[in-house]
């Protein structure tokens, strides 16, 4: 969309929504009006920033080791000539983290093309290993090399937990790959699946959002993406300006909610203390 | 004791020290164990899914026992495939208390698609369903991480940390310090995952304590997450305790002699040959030299 179109539409749905406001606005819940603001907010903010850089606005992102490591890790697979191993965790499409781990997955997907070396990825998920077949398929292609792609490098296992990391488990320690990749929603399984990987001598990459889990990877992985960081990687990965714009945007949501917090804090003690101003925590409360 | 709950005991135990053998290394037991643990779950899930969501969730609404009516397009259908499948379809409808919504054909048309991925030339269908997995769920979770993700941070950091009608220090409770530490804790945390500025000056610092708290509360979870796992051992070893008596034939202490037994001649015997390489090792071993 251009630049005029899009403000010109933006124009006419704030009119529309100010005479809907004038007009009374009926089955508008106010009490919900936080919600409201936070999201016309953000979503403005990451439309903002995605718009800049897809016109040609440069965002600096700072190097995130554990994802300079995913390119090593593929290379020191090519040259071991063993396979890449991608767990793109436990959970179905409708978790953000997998949706994120079969992204990435795109992106090994690509390098394992150019550096034709295989690659495994089993799934504990029907819809998962649908979406990662195409994601697979479609890097495969890109990189001018259909020929490599075969179905059954996505490969269903089981939908049950421990029975997965079972069979994970036993992959590993027959096939004996030499990059293992945990990227996605994880919860037991965590601990056993990279300890294996680490008896095998694996270069192991996790990246997850699952507090809980996150301990164990950093423990027993090389590198670990934390949280945000795993979410990001495909922007990193891709170096698509679009997705940059996001990170950039979502960098400046953090900003605004840093500063939330502090001037939250602040209206909380003087109100508490002074009795001045609202009580921001009756305000920020959702019915 | 019934002849089925001993032999049941047998199994477990057998599954149970096979899962537990693979401590010593990848052997014939484990992989038993787990090619059986793998694919018996694969189809109990599969049952279990069709039984408890597909059968009485899906269909049990498209054709329910309490509006049935033969006369109607959508109980013909029914009757077709009740000519199939009784079980499945049972005569008189489907009788899981749900009222009659077609809406329901929308995820049996989109899982329809679904399985088209085995024919290559509509395999394109699958991705519909996925779309709508994926564009749902960002959809319907999206409010749900901004209440409690966003707004629901901002509103529990949000606290007096002046307020010393509370005690200064306290680990389980409220204090003074307690406050402070999560103020201070969620503002350097936030700030570690800023990745469009280098991590220099106060920025840099801010995130250093940024990553020390969360390296502290990784630990906290860390520890928390392995006395979870010990109880599960323990659990297991309760088991095994328990097959261990007469009323199940010794089957713990029997199975571990065996799986013990075969594993250890077999150690033995791998041993023997290394310390007797074949001729031809020996020779392509001189070549080299």
């Amino acid at each position: 969309m251009k630049d005029k179109q899009f403000w010109v539409g933006s124009a006419i749905i704030a009119v529309l929504f100010l005479i809907y406001w004038v007009a009374g606005h009926p089955y508008f819940v106010t009490d919900r009006i936080v919600m409201f603001i936070s999201i016309i907010f953000l979503s403005a903010t990451l439309i903002f920033y995605t718009r800049a850089a897809e016109r040609g606005e440069e965002f600096f992102l700072r190097p995130i080791p554990a994802l300079k490591a995913v390119e090593e890790a593929v290379g020191r697979s090519t040259e071991m000539g063993r396979p890449i191993l991608y767990v793109p965790g436990i959970q179905d499409m409708d978790q953000v983290e997998t949706v994120a781990g079969v992204v990435v997955l795109g992106h090994v997907a690509k390098m394992t093309a150019r550096y034709e070396t295989s690659l495994n990825v089993p799934v504990s998920r029907s819809i998962v290993m649908k979406a990662a077949r195409e994601s697979c398929r479609d890097a495969y292609t890109v990189e001018g090399r259909p020929d490599m792609f075969n179905e059954d490098m996505v490969h269903y296992l089981t939908d049950d937990q421990f029975a997965y990391a079972a069979g994970v488990n036993g992959i590993m320690v027959r096939e004996k790959p030499a990059a293992c990749m945990y990227m996605g929603k994880f919860y037991a399984e965590s601990l056993i699946l990279a300890e294996t990987g680490n008896s095998i001598g694996a270069i192991q990459i996790a990246g997850t959002a699952s507090q809980a889990q996150i301990p164990f990877f950093v423990t027993a992985c090389d590198y670990t993406l934390i949280g945000e960081e795993f979410f990001a990687a495909s922007a990193y990965l891709s170096q698509k300006p679009e997705l940059i714009g996001g990170v950039k945007g979502q960098d400046m949501i953090k900003l605004f909610v840093t500063a939330a917090i502090v001037l939250s804090t602040i209206l909380m003690i003087l109100f508490e203390t002074a009795g001045v101003g609202i009580n921001i925590s009756d305000f920020l409360t959702i019915r | 004791m019934e002849f089925s709950s001993i032999l049941g005991a047998w199994v477990a135990s057998f599954l149970t020290i096979g899962i537990f053998s693979y401590l010593y290394k990848d052997n014939p037991f484990y992989k038993i164990a787990e090619h059986l643990f793998v694919g018996v779950s694969a189809g109990y899930l599969l049952s279990l899914g069709f039984w408890t969501q597909l059968q009485p969730n899906l269909f049990g609404r498209l054709f329910p026992a309490k509006h049935y009516d033969p006369d109607t397009l959508t109980y013909s259908i029914y009757n077709i495939l009740s000519f199939f499948s009784t079980s499945i379809f049972p005569e008189g409808g489907i009788d899981k208390g749900h009222d009659q919504h077609l809406i329901y054909v929308i995820p049996l048309i989109l899982g329809i698609m679904m399985l088209m991925s085995l024919i290559p030339s509509f395999s394109w269908m699958a991705r519909w369903g996925i779309a709508y997995v994926v564009g749902m769920a960002a959809g319907l979770k999206a409010y749900g991480y901004l209440n409690s993700n966003v707004i629901g941070q901002i509103k529990g950091t949000a606290v007096n940390i002046f307020d010393f009608s509370l005690p200064i220090f306290s680990l389980s409770s409220p204090s003074v310090f307690n406050n402070l530490l999560i103020f201070i804790g969620t503002i350097c945390g936030l700030l570690y995952f800023y990745f469009s500025k280098e991590h220099k000056g106060m920025l840099g610092k801010a995130s250093k304590i940024g990553i020390y708290f969360l390296m502290i509360s990784f630990g906290a979870s860390f520890g928390f997450a392995v006395m979870g796992r010990i109880s599960l051992l323990i659990g297991r070893f309760t088991d095994l305790i328990l097959f261990s008596g007469s009323d199940y034939h010794y089957a713990t202490y029997w199975v571990l002699v065996l799986i013990v037994g075969i594993l250890g001649y077999a150690a033995f015997k791998e041993q023997k040959n290394e310390g007797f390489p074949e001729p031809n090792i020996l020779s392509s071993s001189n070549e080299e030299e």
